[in-house]
Formats: C-alpha cells, structure tokens, sequence
C-alpha cells in the first residue's frame, strides 16, 4: 500500500500541518505551562497519526502515555520551577 | 550566531529530508525491515502462541526478556526520581519555595472525576486483561489505572488519595510487578525450559502449551501493568508535590 492509497489522504494531510504547527508553537511558547499543553496537543495529533497508520497498538501507547501522563507530570514540573522560559 | 545556528538548522533539516526520500514506501513488503523475520511473526504467531494480537505477542513472548528491562527500566526512573526529589526530615529546612496557591475545591471537577474514576479502571482492567486480543496490554492498561489515581489527586487532593494508597504500599507494588514478571520467567527455568519460554508452564497448569503461552504473557502483562501504574502515580506523586507529598497541583 503506497501513501497516496492510505485511508483519506486529505486527512493525514491536514493532522500532518497540525503536528508541524504544534512543534513550531511548543519551540516559540515562552510560558512553560502552555508549553506542556501544547505538547500533550501534539502527542494527540501524533496519536491519530498512528492510527492513521494503522498502528494502532501505538496510538494507543502515545494517547495513554504521551497525551496523557507526561503532560500532566510536565505541567505540575513547570508549576514548580521559573514559569518563564528564558530563550 | 543566532543566525549562523538557524542556517545549520535549515541544512541539517533539508538533508534529513533529501534522505527520507530513500526510505522504502509506507507499508512496502520488500523493505529491509519486513523481509526478515517479520514474516514469521506475520504468519506464525497464531500458531505458535495462540494469540491474535501479533504486536503483543512479539512484545511479550517472543521478545519477552526484552520487555523485562524495560518494565525495569520504568521501574528505576521511578525510584530515582523518588531517591532525588522526596523531601525527608532531614532535607526539610533547605529550600522553602513558594508554593501554587490552590483556590477552593471545584464542584464540577470532583463531581466529574467521581464517575470519570471507576470507568477508567474498569477500562484499564480490561484493556489489561485483553492485551493478547486488541491492541492495548500491560503499559497501557497500567497508564490508564495510574492516571485514574492521578486525576483523583488533581481533583480532589494529593493527600486524600495518598491516605487511601500509602507511599509505601506504591512502592511495594512497583516492586511486586517486577518479582511477577522475572517469577513467570523463574518458574520455566525450574520446570526445565528456557527462561521466559511460558511452554514450560503447560506441566504446572495442565493445558497446552499454546494456551501456556497466551497465559504466559497475559502474567506478565499483569506484571509489567502493577509496575507502571504504581511508578506513574509515584512520579507524579513526587513531581507535582516537590518532594514533600503535602499538595499537588
């Protein structure tokens, strides 16, 4: 199966945009907070990308673990040291 | 230098891209990758193992030793992050930081997480238990019992949650996950197989060696499961608190 005869190209297309533009967000962000949400965002997409893969076992992975836990534990890290980044 | 950084950024970035193109096609039968033993695992799984869900099955049996490890290595990122951050009496008086003030209990939020919790480990049992025949298994099913725990803590209050599953019994459990799954893998060495070869088991159980396998790796799935959901709760235990246990977020 080559890319162009993937489930809804349109679709990957679009989450592909989405994942770039979160990445670019997650660098400029300065607030450390946003950052970790941002990033949970990301994993998100990167979920349904996987999926769109039919890797499912690893969407399933990446919402539970990347979407899910580590961005909580980044948030409540960033709550504890200087909000602001400095770069 | 900002600007000669960015232009060794943009290179890089171009030349990574020019590579990709070499990469075989998405999903192409002939690539390196699924031409060596992809194939067996592809073909063979079920009849070797019994198990329908190929991911697990690589993951828990056929490359079972290196799934260990990494439930080990969930298992050292939670103590040492516990070993550097928790607060004991004797680093108390060192840094006293100011702490995020937390408002009044939200009514929505708790009233939410109050029927959110039990589906979620009821769905994270399940997603355990079927490992071998959806996707999902013992990482997962662990994430989602732990985040449970966690989204107890957030909604209501890092103690309340911790007065009804102690630090120590966490950390006992971490531990226990670990001694399930290199004991499943003991126990074949003592019934004369190989060690992690759940065959063996089929003796002890009485029941064929396919089904000694399935239920092989559902043990350890159920191992590695306790790991992970007792090391996230205790990293996020010891993250958002600070060390001292006292509040959350």
């Amino acid at each position: 199966m080559s890319w162009d005869t993937s489930l809804l190209w349109q679709f990957d297309v679009l989450i592909l945009a989405m994942v770039i533009l979160c990445a670019v967000a997650a660098l400029t962000i300065r607030d450390l907070v946003s950052c970790a949400v941002v990033g949970g965002a990301y994993s998100f997409l990167m979920c349904l990308m996987w999926t769109e893969m039919l890797a499912v076992d690893v969407a399933f992975t990446e919402a539970a673990v990347g979407a899910g836990v580590s961005t909580v534990l980044l948030v409540g890290t960033a709550l504890h040291i200087k909000r602001r980044s400095r770069d | 230098m900002k600007q000669i950084a960015f232009l060794i950024i943009c290179a890089i970035g171009v030349l990574l891209l020019v590579a990709a193109g070499d990469f075989p096609d998405w999903g192409d039968p002939h690539s390196p990758a699924s031409v060596y033993l992809s194939p067996h695992f592809i073909e063979k799984t079920m009849e070797e193992t019994s198990v329908p869900n190929m991911v697990t099955a690589v993951l828990a049996d056929y490359r079972g030793y290196d799934t260990m490890f990494e439930t080990i290595v969930i298992f050292c990122a939670g103590i040492t992050v516990l070993t550097v951050l928790r607060r004991t009496h004797r680093k108390k008086e060192k840094i006293a930081r100011p702490r995020p003030s937390r408002k009044d209990a939200d009514i929505i939020l708790q009233a939410a997480s109050r029927i959110l919790v039990p589906v979620m480990q009821i769905f994270a049992l399940y997603v355990v238990a079927h490992g071998h025949h959806s996707p999902g298994g013992g990482f997962q099913g662990g994430v989602i019992l732990g985040a449970s725990f966690i989204l107890m803590a957030i909604s209501y209050d890092l103690k309340m949650v911790l007065k009804r599953l102690k630090e120590k019994t966490v950390l006992r459990l971490s531990g226990i996950g670990v001694l399930i799954y290199v004991g499943i893998g003991a126990v074949c060495l003592l019934l004369g197989g190989n060690f992690l070869a759940y065959a063996s088991w089929s003796t002890l159980l009485g029941i064929t060696e396919l089904e000694a396998h399935s239920h092989g790796m559902l043990g350890v799935e159920v191992g590695v499961a306790i790991t992970v959901m007792a090391i996230m709760f205790s990293l996020y235990v010891d993250l958002a608190s600070g060390g001292d246990l006292d509040e959350g977020l």
